[in-house]
């Protein structure tokens, strides 16, 4: 299933592979495998969430929205801000490392088997990782203090921007903490208050469905209890820090506070929020990584598990891009019969439309021209939840930008693209 | 984080998609020649980091399928540039040089390797009859490429 995917195959990976532990009959994993996936998980995160901040994400913090493209871009960043560059290459390179000494290859790995994993960490493959994970940390917290203090100084102008009130819904951990490898379902409401929470995710079908729209190849997800008008939700970077009670990381834990006190403890519905959030989660995965690097347990022998064969599994995981859902059943010649996926861009698919909505409203409409630097506006929107449609959508091709404005009897007046 | 060898081969592409996964059956081809001074990398794409690995060597070959054009392949020196826009999670050959001189200073001389391919648009892990005849032609050409460098500049632009 990794092969659905060139960006984040870690996560299908494991999403897949703990559906399969339940097909195998497993519920409990050796603690060498866990954290073998843990770890294989916080290096994908690490490094999908440097890759999108320091090259997609910080030409439009450092430049501007507005400013020429011809430098809003990661050659700009690269000529004007080398440092970050730099720290940006080295951090998504020590993650992608990781993934390969855990999952075999950088990409499409296969280190998850029904029931366990296929290999452990060795000595020196430790020590590697150990020796650069100080310069990791120091980057990652610098990377924090850019998006935090980017949103705290800019926030009259950032707060409005693409925003909007919404549910939140991640996984949880049993004690309330973000957990992004495993835990129950918790959803909550723009204001805080729980909508369902500590929910088995093998029952997840019985919470969330999915809305089907004839102008769009991807569907819309929403929570059953409030209806599709009320039900969508966020996921991600922002609905896990929200959702949350604590991290479990002393540095994380200290930022995520910082994060809440913005608003008072509530749910923070900032879209550009996105950006601080997802290096809040930079920082937990570093901190994670060297907890998991200073086991002893990950030079375990003890790989797999045995149990007795079920005919359907879920598994459940905190992609970086929000939760990812996969669902089989197995017929008794190990053929998938049925399987069922709810990617993290789909989740989002709704929040994406409000917020290129919203971006429209508020800087496109009324204007003759669609300037490049205003179709970027609605690129940086989108770019907030750091979307990809490889597993998101049905459709095969190319997907450019298209940006038409009407007038008021549905004329259009300019269009461009991407 | 090898930062000791001299000429780096990235052969990408997808293997699941037929001809497109000459490049990484060219690596993979390399790979278990293993010649000396030469590291073997493969993946679906060019990305950002990348640069790192590139800034540590004297040369890099791309090896990468090419859709029409030279067969049974084409070799091509190719020069930093920087791109104007940045908006996917890969990027090109030319643009990965130039981050590697911008951010590590490097100086390393690139070429593509284009091997022609004709089958792409189904799924499945094999290549086609004239692609792998390709491919074995191609991989001549690197192992004496491998053994003698300057190979690559006498024969870049020309017809294979």
């Amino acid at each position: 299933m990794q092969r659905l995917c060139g960006i984040c195959p870690v996560s299908h990976h494991l999403a897949a592979a703990k559906a399969m532990d339940q097909i195998v009959g497993v519920d409990t994993l050796t603690p060498t495998a866990e954290k073998m996936r843990r770890l294989m998980h916080y290096g994908q995160m690490f490094q999908s969430h440097s890759l999108h901040f320091f090259h997609l994400a910080s030409p439009d913090l450092l430049f501007g929205f507005d400013a020429d493209v011809a430098i809003r871009n990661v050659i700009g960043v690269a000529a004007k801000h080398k440092e970050l560059a730099v720290q940006g290459v080295m951090m998504r390179k020590y993650g992608q490392e990781i993934i390969k000494a855990t999952a075999g290859k950088k990409i499409h790995g296969t280190g998850a088997i029904p029931g366990g994993i296929n290999k452990n960490l060795s000595i020196e493959e430790r020590d590697g990782f150990l020796k650069d994970i100080d310069q990791m940390i120091e980057w990652s917290r610098g990377a924090l203090k850019v998006a935090k203090d980017y949103t705290v100084e800019n926030l009259e102008a950032v707060a409005p921007f693409g925003s909007f009130d919404s549910n939140h819904l991640s996984l949880i951990r049993e004690d309330g903490a973000m957990d992004l490898y495993h835990g129950n379902l918790r959803a909550i409401d723009a204001q805080g208050d729980k909508i369902f929470d500590q929910v088995n995710y093998n029952n997840y079908l019985d919470y969330i469905a999915e809305d089907v729209r004839d102008w769009s190849y991807m569907k819309f997800p929403f929570i059953k209890s409030l209806g599709v008008e009320n039900g969508w939700y966020r996921v991600g970077p922002l609905a896990r820090v929200n959702t949350a009670d604590f991290i479990d990381t002393p540095e994380a834990e200290a930022a995520r506070k910082e994060f809440m006190a913005v608003t008072d403890g509530k749910p923070n519905n900032l879209t550009m929020a996105y950006h601080w959030a997802r290096m809040i989660e930079t920082l937990h995965s570093i901190e994670k990584i060297r907890e998991l690097l200073e086991d002893s347990d990950l030079q375990g022998t003890d790989l797999v598990v045995k149990g007795d064969r079920r005919p359907e599994g879920v598994g459940l995981i905190e992609a970086p891009r929000g939760t990812l859902f996969h669902h089989y059943r197995v017929n008794e010649n190990d053929q998938v019969e049925m399987a069922n996926l709810i990617v993290s861009t789909t989740s989002n698919n709704e929040p994406m439309n409000r917020a290129v909505s919203k971006v429209a409203m508020d800087h496109i409409s009324g204007k003759a021209e669609i300037t490049e630097g205003l179709l970027n506006h609605i690129e940086v929107a989108i770019r907030a939840y750091d979307p990809c449609l490889s597993c998101a959508t049905h459709a095969l091709g190319k997907m450019p930008l298209v940006v038409r404005l009407v007038d008021a009897e549905g004329n259009e007046v300019a269009k461009k693209s991407t | 984080m090898d930062s000791t060898r001299r000429i780096l081969l990235i052969g990408y592409g997808n293997p699941g998609r037929l001809d497109d996964g000459l490049g990484p059956a060219l690596a993979a081809a390399v790979e278990k020649l293993q010649p000396a001074g030469v590291t073997v990398d493969s993946d679906y794409q060019l990305t950002v980091e990348d640069a790192s690995d590139v800034a540590a060597h004297d040369i890099v070959i791309f090896a990468d399928a090419s859709t029409s054009g030279t067969e049974p392949y084409y070799v091509e020196a190719v020069a930093p540039k920087a791109a104007l826009s940045f908006s996917s999670h890969s990027v090109e050959p030319a643009v990965l040089l130039h981050l590697a001189q911008t951010l590590f200073n490097a100086k390393t001389r690139g070429y593509i390797l284009g091997i022609r391919g004709y089958e792409f648009n189904e799924f499945g892990e094999r290549l086609s009859e004239p692609a792998a005849r390709n491919l074995e032609k191609a991989l001549q050409y690197i192992t004496l490429v491998l053994a003698d460098p300057q190979l690559l500049d006498s024969t870049s632009g020309a017809s294979h």
